[in-house]
C-alpha cells in the first residue's frame, strides 16, 4: 500500500515522523515496550486500580443476576438507564477504530498508520464493554439468547421488526469484522515480535499468533488485498452500527425519540467520542512510553479537527430537534424541549450543552489543537458530554412522556455507578495489557512512512 | 351461583390443639452445651437440639410470645421473604392448622365439584358494623376472590375497596395463631376452664363485674346472645366503642325527632343532592356502594342529570365529582347549613354569609327549593349533631321525606354513643367494679381517645381478668391476660345488616385457618354453654324467627341468595321535634392568630387502622393525593405558601397539648387555615406490614374533639420525610399555558351544543402502506371496552378487584418511591383550575389494547402479541425483560417485576391465589390482559354449548366490582353489546388518539352539569 504517498519531508506541516528514524530504529523502538521494557512500578500500581476496577464490575454484574434488574434505578417510566446510556456510549466510542483503520485507510490518510492499531484495540475493548450491557440489561439475562435467530423446538423466531434485534446482529457484526481486522492487521508484526524475542515462549506464542508469516512478496500481496477487503467491508459498518443504535430510539413513539435525524446525528456522536477517547488515551502514552516522535502533533491536530468538525454536526442536530419541537406544532414535542430546559434534568441539558458544543469550540484556535493538556482536557470534556447526551436522550425523554399522570424519575445506585465505572475499568484493564504485549503502533505500517521506504520512487521522481 | 355448604372445608380436622406441656428447657445449661463445641460439632449439636423436645417446646411457648420480630426492622419487601421462615417456624410448633390436602383423587367424586371450576358462596363483609353483601369465588374450597352480590339492593353487583381487599387479611400470616394466656399456648378447653370459675363467681353477683366491649354491632343474633346474657345476668353491660362512628349521626336524629333514627337516601331520585362533608361515594360511608351506583345512574347528560354540590373541610373523591364544591373548615359548616336551612325556610333566624359563601348559599337553596321533592342533603358522619338536625328539617321542608329521604329503625342493635360508652366502662375499670373485661374485636387500645384513658386503665391492675378476642396480636392482645385468635368472616358463622336493614347470613367458605374464634362462641362460653358452634347460634336464633316447617327451605334459600327477604328496615314516619336546631358548642372557632382547625379522617386506605397489615390496601394510592404507605399532614396551598411548607417537608402538629410529627401533604382544594390528618398509622403492633407505616394521630383525638377542633399548631421542623406517591404530577397543564386533552371535560350546555367534542380525528386507516395485520371485524368476538368518565367516582374497588382477580404482587414503600408498583389498573387523578378550589378528575387507566400496539413492534423476542380477538397478549415465558415494550407504550400500563415481588414461600399466599392467573417471576414483564382467563373460561363453556359467549356472562374483574357501572366489557362484533352503544356516543373518545395507536379501550368524556349561577360568578 501507500505507493502514491505525499513524501513527508515535502510535506511543510509538522511531520507524521520525527526526523531521524531509520527502519530498524522504528521496529526497535516499538518492539522493545513489549520485549525488553521492564514492568515499572506505575504500570502495577495502575494496573492494580483497574484491574479492582473491574473486579467491581465483576461484582456488580454477580450481583445484578442474582438479584434482577431491581438493583438499578430504573422503573416505569424510565425502563432504560444506566445500562443503555453506557451501551450506547461504549460503542460510539467504539467507532473511532474502524473508522481510522477503514474509513482513513481507504482515503490513503497516511497519518493513521501511528494510530490505528490502538484505535482499533480500543475499538475492540469499548465493543465488549458495550456488549456487557445488553445482556445485563435483561431482566432475565439467562434467556438472552433468544434475540438470536437460532433454530428451536418451539419453532419461534425472534421479532425481526423490533431494533433489539436488528442491534444483535449489528454490534456482533461490528465486533467480528473489527476483530478480524484487528488481528489481521497485527500479523506481520506478530512475526516481528517472533523473530526478535529472545524468551523461547514468547517466541512460540508470537510464533502462533503470527500464523506462519514469513513477510514473502507472496505474502505481502495477499495481505494487502485482504486488508482492502475488509477495509471496504467495515467502512459501511461505521455508518450502520450507530445508525442502527440510533433506530432503537427512533423507531419508538417516545417524544424525544421519535426523530428522522438520529442516524446521522448519531454517527456523528460516535465519531466525536471515539476520536475524544483516541486523544485521551493518545496524550498520554505518547508521553509515557516516549512516542512523540510517532504520534506528533500532526496526529493530535488531525484528530482535534475530525473532532470539530463530527462535534458540529452533533450541535446541528441538536438546534433540528429544537426546530422540530417548535415547527412540528406538536405539543408533546415542544413540550419536550421546554422539559430540557426547565425541567428538572436542565442542569444536565445545559451540562451537555456546553460539554458538546461550546467548550470544543475553542478548537478552532491552533494553539488548543496541539496543546496537549488543552487537548487532553476538551476530549475528556466532549467524553462526558457525549455520556450526558445519551443520558438525555435515554432518562429524560422516558421521565416525562404523554401522560402527565405517568411522569417519573430516575436516580442512579450505587450498582449503577458501579457497572458503569466497572466497565471503564476493565477497558482500562485490557488497554494495561495491550500495550505490554501487543505492538501499540504499527511498525510495518509506520516503516512505510520513512523516506527509504519511498526510496523508488525519489528517484524516479529525480529521474 | 351454587348451593351453600355447610361444611365447605375438607372433612377432616388437622391437629387442632397444641402438645400438652412438656419438660422446661434448661437454657442455661443449652448455651454451656453449645459454647463446649466448635467447628461441625458446634452444627450438630444445634441440629440435636432443633430435633429434641425441649427445644420443640420452647419454639412452642416462645413463638407466639415473640412479638420481638415484629418490631424487627424488616423491610417491606424483606417481609415477604421472612414471611417463608416465619411460616417454616410456624409449622416447627405444629401450632398451625392448614386444609387438609388431598394427596389421592376422589374414588368417589364429591358431588358439585369439579377442579378447576370456582364455586361461589353469598356471605356478608362487615365494615363498622355495616353489612357489604357479597359473593364470594371459591377454588376447591379456598375462598379467592370476592364480589358483590347482584341480587342485594345494598350492592347490585358493586363492592367497595375493604370488601375487595378482605380476602387478604384471611390469608394473613400475621393472625394470631394461638389461643395464648400471659403469652403461653394454650388450648380452647384450658379457657373454658379458667373462665368457669370467674363466671360461676360472677352469676352469684348477677353478672356485677361483667363488661363486655364490642364494636357495633348489627349482628340480630350476637345482639340477641348479648342480650341474653345480660338478661340472666342484671348486672353485667354491654359497652360498645368504634373510633369511627356516627355518635354525630344519631344524636343528630335524636336532636331532631327524639329517636335515633336511620337516615337513608335514594339518590336515584335525586335531581340535586348537596352534600355537607358528607363523602358518600366513598367505601366506610354506609350504603356507599349502593348510593354510587344510584348517584353514577343519574349521571348521563342525555338524560336527566342530576347536580351535585359538595361543601367540605376535606377534599374528598365525592367533592372531586361535584358539579360546584366549596372548600370550607368544618367548623364553619354549621353557620353555612343554617343559612341554607333559614333560605329554604326550615329554619328560623337570620344568618348573614358573605362572598363566596354566601353567593353559593343563595344558589344551592334556590335550586333545592326548585326541586321540591326531588333533592337531597347528605351530612358527613364528623359534622356535629346540629348540622344533622338541620338537614334533617331542610328535608322534611323540601319534601324529601319518603321521596328520597327515608327514616328507619336503626341498623346499629346497640346505638349508644360510643364515647360515653367508653367513659363509663374506663370509669367502672378504674372503681374496681369489672371483674371479666371481654373485648369483643376492634383494637380499643390503639384507637381509643387519648383523653379517655383506657389504654392505660387496662394496662393497670383494674381489672381482673381481660379477654380480648382478635385477629392479631396487636397492640390490644399485648394488654390481656387472654388473646383469642378471632376467625376471619369467611370462616365464621354469623349475621349482620346492610344500610338498609336487610339481613345477611354471614357463612364460611373455610374452616379457620388458625383455629379462631366468633364472637358467638365467645359470649356462648361467658353464658357457660361450651361446645355451641356459631352455626348453631345463628341457626337457632333464626329458627325462632321463623318458626315453621319450611324452614329448611327458608334457611337455605338465605344462604344461597345470600340475604334473608323481608328484614330490610320500612320506612319510619317520624317528626320533627320543633323549635330548630339549637347551635352546637363547637361552632365558634377560635381565631387566634398561629392556630388552625384540625381535622380527623378515617383513611381511604386503611380505615381506623384495621386494615394496617393488608398490603393491598396500603399499597392503594389514596384517591386524591395517591400515597401509599403512609398517611400525611395535610394542608392547603395558601397555608402551605404562608409557613413555607412543602411537600414531605416534616412538621410538628400539635393539639390538645400533644404532639405528633408528619410529612406534610399540600392538597389542592383544602380549606384554608385547616390541617387534615387521617388515622389507622403508626401502629407498633399491626404485624410486618402495618407497623411503622405512617404516625399515629390518635393520640390528639379527644371525646370533646372527636372529628374536628381549633386550635392546632403546625411549626415546621427541618427535616423531610419521602411520601411514595404513585402519581408525581397531577395536572394536565402544559407551559405554554394549554390543557392536554387526557380527561376531556365540558359542561352539561356546552355538551348540548356540541356533543362530539371530545372526539380526535384518528389518522385515517389507509394512511399507511402496510396492510391492517388482521381484519377483526371477521372474527365471532372483538373484544373491546368503555369507561364513562362521568360515571367513574374514583373509588378504587377496580385496582383492588384487578390485584386480586390477577395475583398482583405487593411490593412495599421503598420500591413504590422507585416507580415500580404492579398494578395493572391505575386510577389517575388531576386536578385543573385554581389550587385552592380545582376541579378534580378520575380516569381509570387499564391497558388500552391498541391494534397498532407500539409495545408489540418493539418486543425482540415476540413476547407481545395480537390475538385475533383483538387482545394484546403478552407471553411471560417468552419475556426476556428489556423493557422496550414499556418504554414504548404512551400510556404506561405496562408494569415490570424488577425484582422478584411475587411471594412464592408463604403458603397461605398460595391458597389466596387465583389458579387461573400465572403468578410472574422475576425479570417479566406484565400487564393488564382484559382478564383474559375469564374470556377464556367463558369461550370454553360457549364452544361446549355450541353457542356464543353472551355478554350477561363476562364481565371483568374491574367492571365486576365497580359499583357506578363505569366500565363496560364487550364483544366488538356484537352490534348489540352494550360496549358498542357505548362507543357510538358522542362522548366517546380515545386517549391520545393522534399516535394512531387505535386504542380498543375508549373513554366517554366528562359532563357536569353546574349551575350557570355559580359558573359566572366563578369565571
Amino acid at each position: 500500500m501507500a505507493t502514491n504517498t505525499q513524501i513527508p519531508v515535502a510535506d511543510r506541516r509538522v511531520p507524521v515522523i520525527a526526523p531521524g528514524h531509520t527502519f530498524s530504529t522504528i521496529t526497535e523502538k516499538i518492539s522493545n515496550i513489549v520485549l525488553k521494557r521492564p514492568i515499572s512500578l506505575g504500570w502495577i500500581f495502575g494496573f492494580l486500580i483497574v484491574f479492582s476496577m473491574m473486579n467491581m464490575l465483576m461484582v456488580a454484574l454477580g450481583y445484578l443476576f442474582f438479584k434482577g434488574t431491581g438493583i438499578w434505578g430504573i422503573n416505569i417510566p424510565i425502563g432504560w438507564g444506566f445500562a443503555i446510556v453506557n451501551f450506547v456510549w461504549w460503542i460510539g466510542i467504539g467507532h473511532a477504530g474502524t473508522l481510522i483503520s477503514a474509513i482513513l485507510a481507504l482515503l490513503r490518510q497516511t497519518w493513521r498508520n501511528s494510530i490505528n492499531r490502538f484505535a482499533e484495540a480500543m475499538t475492540l475493548f469499548a465493543v465488549a464493554c458495550a456488549g456487557i450491557f445488553p445482556l445485563a440489561h435483561t431482566g432475565r439475562p439467562w434467556l438472552a439468547y433468544w434475540l438470536f435467530p437460532y433454530p428451536n423446538s418451539m419453532r419461534y423466531w425472534p421479532n425481526f421488526r423490533s431494533p433489539l434485534v436488528w442491534d444483535v446482529f449489528a454490534v456482533s457484526t461490528y465486533l467480528t469484522i473489527s476483530l478480524v481486522f484487528w488481528f489481521m492487521g497485527l500479523i506481520p508484526d506478530l512475526a516481528t515480535l517472533r523473530d526478535r524475542a529472545e524468551n523461547p515462549w514468547l517466541q512460540r506464542i508470537y510464533g502462533l499468533l503470527a500464523m506462519g508469516w514469513r513477510g514473502s512478496a507472496r505474502h505481502w500481496h495477499r495481505y494487502e488485498t485482504a486488508y482492502l477487503l475488509l477495509a471496504g467491508l467495515a467502512t459501511p459498518l461505521v455508518l450502520s452500527v450507530h445508525t442502527v443504535v440510533s433506530f432503537d430510539f427512533a423507531v419508538g413513539v417516545v417524544p424525544g425519540w421519535h426523530t428522522t435525524i438520529f442516524p446521522p446525528y448519531f454517527v456523528a456522536g460516535a465519531i466525536y467520542s471515539g476520536f475524544a477517547m483516541v486523544l485521551c488515551l493518545a496524550i498520554p502514552i505518547r508521553v509515557i512510553y516516549r512516542l512523540q516522535d510517532f504520534i506528533t502533533e500532526r496526529h493530535l491536530e488531525n484528530a482535534a479537527k475530525v473532532m470539530l468538525a463530527t462535534g458540529l454536526i452533533v450541535a446541528y442536530g441538536y438546534g433540528m430537534e429544537a426546530f422540530m419541537g417548535w415547527y412540528s406544532g406538536s405539543k408533546t414535542d415542544s413540550f419536550l424541549l421546554w422539559n430540557r430546559l426547565h425541567g428538572p434534568y436542565r442542569f444536565w441539558y445545559l451540562a451537555l450543552l456546553s460539554c458538546n458544543i461550546g467548550i470544543p469550540q475553542v478548537l478552532w484556535l491552533r494553539k488548543f489543537r496541539v496543546s496537549t493538556g488543552w487537548l487532553w482536557l476538551i476530549s475528556f470534556v466532549v467524553l462526558v458530554g457525549m455520556w450526558l447526551e445519551r443520558f438525555i436522550i435515554v432518562v429524560v425523554s422516558l421521565s416525562r412522556d404523554f401522560l402527565t399522570s405517568s411522569w417519573g424519575m430516575y436516580y442512579p445506585t450505587k450498582w449503577d455507578w458501579m457497572t458503569f465505572f466497572g466497565t471503564i475499568g476493565m477497558f482500562l484493564t485490557f488497554m494495561w495489557l495491550f500495550v505490554r504485549v501487543l505492538p501499540m503502533i504499527s511498525i510495518f505500517e509506520l516503516r512505510t512512512l520513512l523516506p527509504e521506504a519511498h526510496a523508488e520512487e525519489i528517484t524516479e521522481v529525480k529521474n | 351461583m351454587e348451593e351453600h355448604k355447610t361444611k365447605p372445608a375438607s372433612s377432616k380436622a388437622g391437629p387442632d390443639v397444641c402438645p400438652t406441656k412438656r419438660k422446661q428447657l434448661d437454657f442455661a445449661a443449652v448455651k454451656e452445651q453449645i459454647e463446649d463445641t466448635t467447628g461441625p460439632e458446634y452444627w450438630r449439636s444445634l441440629e440435636e437440639l432443633a430435633g429434641s423436645e425441649e427445644f420443640q417446646e420452647m419454639m412452642h411457648r416462645e413463638f407466639p410470645k415473640g412479638a420481638s420480630e415484629w418490631l424487627d426492622d424488616f423491610s417491606r419487601r424483606g417481609f415477604l421473604k421472612t414471611m417463608g421462615a416465619s411460616l417454616a417456624l410456624a409449622g416447627l410448633t405444629g401450632c398451625t392448622r392448614m386444609p387438609d390436602t388431598e394427596i389421592v383423587p376422589y374414588v368417589r367424586q364429591p358431588e358439585n365439584v369439579v377442579p378447576g371450576r370456582p364455586k361461589f358462596y353469598a356471605t356478608a363483609f362487615t365494615l363498622g358494623g355495616y353489612a357489604s353483601p357479597i359473593l364470594v369465588e371459591s377454588h376447591m374450597f379456598r375462598p379467592t376472590k370476592v364480589e358483590g352480590n347482584p341480587q342485594h339492593p345494598a350492592s347490585l353487583g358493586g363492592t367497595d375497596v375493604y370488601a375487595q381487599a378482605s380476602i387478604l387479611d384471611l390469608y394473613d400470616p400475621d393472625r394470631a395463631q394461638n389461643i395464648t394466656y400471659l403469652g403461653d399456648v394454650r388450648s380452647w378447653n384450658a379457657l373454658t376452664e379458667a373462665l368457669r370459675g370467674p363466671m360461676n363467681a360472677e352469676k352469684g353477683m348477677a353478672g356485677g363485674g361483667v363488661r363486655i366491649l364490642t364494636q357495633t354491632v348489627t349482628s340480630p343474633t350476637l345482639a340477641g346472645q348479648i342480650r341474653d346474657y345480660i338478661q340472666a345476668n342484671p348486672m353485667a353491660k354491654w359497652h360498645v366503642y368504634e373510633p369511627i362512628n356516627r355518635d354525630n349521626v344519631v344524636e343528630g336524629a335524636k336532636l331532631a325527632f327524639g329517636e335515633p333514627v336511620e337516615t337513608r337516601y335514594d339518590l336515584s331520585k335525586a335531581d340535586v343532592i348537596v352534600s355537607l362533608d358528607a363523602d358518600f361515594l366513598y367505601a366506610g360511608f354506609p350504603g356507599s356502594a349502593r348510593y354510587t351506583h344510584d348517584f353514577a345512574a343519574r349521571r348521563n347528560p342525555d338524560a336527566n342529570m342530576n347536580r351535585l354540590y359538595v361543601i367540605e373541610s376535606t377534599p374528598s373523591s365525592t367533592g372531586m365529582k361535584a358539579d360546584h364544591r366549596l372548600p370550607m373548615r368544618a367548623a364553619d359548616l354549621e353557620s353555612f347549613a343554617r343559612a341554607l336551612a333559614v333560605k329554604v325556610g326550615a329554619n328560623s333566624g337570620a344568618v348573614l354569609l358573605f362572598g363566596q359563601q354566601g353567593k353559593y348559599s343563595e344558589t344551592i337553596s334556590a335550586d333545592l327549593k326548585n326541586h321540591h321533592g326531588s333533592s337531597a342533603v347528605i351530612v358527613g358522619d364528623h359534622q356535629p349533631p346540629a348540622v344533622h338536625a338541620l338537614a334533617h328539617a331542610m328535608n322534611q321542608s323540601l319534601g324529601n321525606v319518603g321521596k328520597t329521604v327515608f327514616y328507619t329503625e336503626p341498623v346499629d342493635a346497640n346505638p349508644v354513643n360510643r364515647n360515653e360508652s367508653l367513659r363509663a366502662l374506663v370509669q367502672d375499670m378504674r372503681g374496681g367494679k369489672v371483674d371479666v373485661l371481654l373485648i369483643l374485636g376492634g383494637n380499643p387500645v390503639y384507637d381509643t381517645p387519648a383523653d379517655s384513658e383506657f389504654a392505660s386503665t387496662l394496662e393497670s391492675n383494674a381489672v381482673g381478668l381481660k379477654l380480648y378476642l382478635g385477629s392479631h396480636r396487636n397492640e390490644t392482645a399485648e394488654y390481656c391476660q387472654w388473646h383469642i385468635p378471632e376467625a376471619h368472616y369467611l370462616e365464621s358463622w354469623s349475621d349482620a345488616r346492610a344500610y338498609d336493614g336487610m339481613v345477611s347470613i354471614i357463612q364460611p367458605l373455610i374452616e379457620p385457618l388458625y383455629g379462631g374464634r366468633t364472637a358467638h362462641e365467645m359470649i356462648a362460653v361467658l353464658s357457660g354453654q361450651s361446645g355451641v358452634t356459631g352455626h348453631d347460634q345463628v341457626q337457632t336464633y333464626w329458627q325462632k324467627q321463623h318458626p315453621g316447617t319450611e324452614f329448611d327451605a327458608f334457611w337455605r334459600k338465605s344462604l344461597h341468595d345470600g340475604f334473608i327477604e323481608g328484614t330490610t328496615y320500612a320506612a319510619k314516619n317520624v317528626s320533627l321535634k320543633g323549635g330548630g336546631a339549637p347551635a352546637s358548642q363547637s361552632a365558634a372557632p377560635a381565631a387566634n392568630a398561629g392556630s388552625y382547625e384540625i381535622n380527623f379522617r378515617r383513611d381511604p386506605s386503611v380505615y381506623d387502622g384495621r386494615f394496617s397489615n393488608n398490603g393491598w390496601l396500603q399499597e392503594l394510592p389514596k384517591p386524591l393525593t395517591k400515597l401509599t404507605w403512609d398517611n400525611p399532614i395535610m394542608i392547603g396551598p395558601a397555608m402551605a405558601e404562608r409557613l413555607k411548607l412543602n411537600f414531605k417537608d416534616v412538621a410538628e402538629l400539635e393539639f390538645n397539648g400533644k404532639k405528633v410529627k408528619g410529612a406534610i401533604w399540600i392538597q389542592a382544594g383544602h380549606p384554608d387555615n385547616s390541617i387534615t390528618v387521617f388515622f389507622g398509622y403508626g401502629r407498633t403492633r399491626a404485624g410486618r406490614i402495618g407497623t411503622g407505616t405512617g404516625f399515629d394521630v390518635y393520640p390528639l383525638r379527644s371525646s370533646q374533639t372527636p372529628w374536628f377542633g381549633s386550635g392546632a399548631q403546625l411549626r415546621p421542623t427541618g427535616d423531610t420525610f419521602q411520601l411514595a406517591s404513585t402519581q408525581g404530577y397531577q395536572t394536565m397543564e402544559t407551559p405554554d399555558g394549554s390543557t392536554r386533552p387526557l380527561v376531556q371535560e365540558r359542561s352539561l350546555e356546552e355538551y348540548k351544543k356540541e356533543p362530539n367534542f371530545a372526539k380526535e380525528d384518528e389518522p385515517p386507516a389507509e394512511l399507511t402502506l402496510y396492510k391492517a395485520p388482521h381484519d377483526y371485524s371477521k372474527e365471532t368476538y372483538s373484544w373491546g371496552m368503555a369507561i364513562d368518565l362521568n360515571a367513574c367516582v374514583g373509588c378504587n374497588n377496580c385496582i383492588v378487584a384487578c390485584q386480586s382477580e390477577n395475583n398482583i404482587a405487593v411490593v412495599g414503600k421503598e420500591q413504590t418511591l422507585k416507580g415500580r408498583h404492579m398494578h395493572w389498573l391505575r386510577v389517575d387523578a388531576y386536578y385543573n383550575g385554581p389550587r385552592d378550589n380545582p376541579k378534580g378528575f378520575f380516569q381509570p387507566v387499564p391497558c388500552m389494547q391498541c391494534e397498532n400496539a407500539p409495545c408489540e413492534l418493539v418486543c425482540p423476542v415476540q413476547a407481545t402479541l395480537h390475538s385475533t380477538e383483538g387482545l394484546n397478549d403478552m407471553v411471560y415465558n417468552r419475556c426476556v425483560g428489556t423493557r422496550y415494550c414499556s418504554n414504548n407504550c404512551p400510556y404506561k400500563v405496562r408494569r415490570f417485576n424488577f425484582l422478584l415481588f411475587q411471594d412464592w414461600e408463604t403458603p397461605q399466599f398460595k391458597l389466596m391465589r387465583n389458579p387461573d392467573v400465572t403468578v410472574r417471576s422475576r425479570g417479566v414483564m406484565e400487564k393488564c390482559t382484559y382478564c383474559v382467563q375469564r374470556i377464556s373460561e367463558r369461550r370454553i363453556d360457549a364452544e361446549r354449548d355450541d353457542t356464543t359467549i353472551k355478554e350477561a356472562d363476562l364481565q371483568t374483574a374491574c367492571q365486576q366490582s365497580c359499583p357506578a357501572n363505569a366500565i363496560v366489557f364487550g364483544n366488538l362484533n356484537d352490534p348489540n353489546s352494550q360496549v358498542n352503544k357505548w362507543k357510538a356516543q358522542p362522548r366517546n373518545y380515545s386517549l391520545l388518539a393522534e399516535l394512531n395507536t387505535r386504542p380498543r379501550t375508549t373513554y366517554l368524556a366528562e359532563v357536569r352539569n353546574p349551575n350557570p349561577e355559580l359558573e359566572e360568578s366563578r369565571a
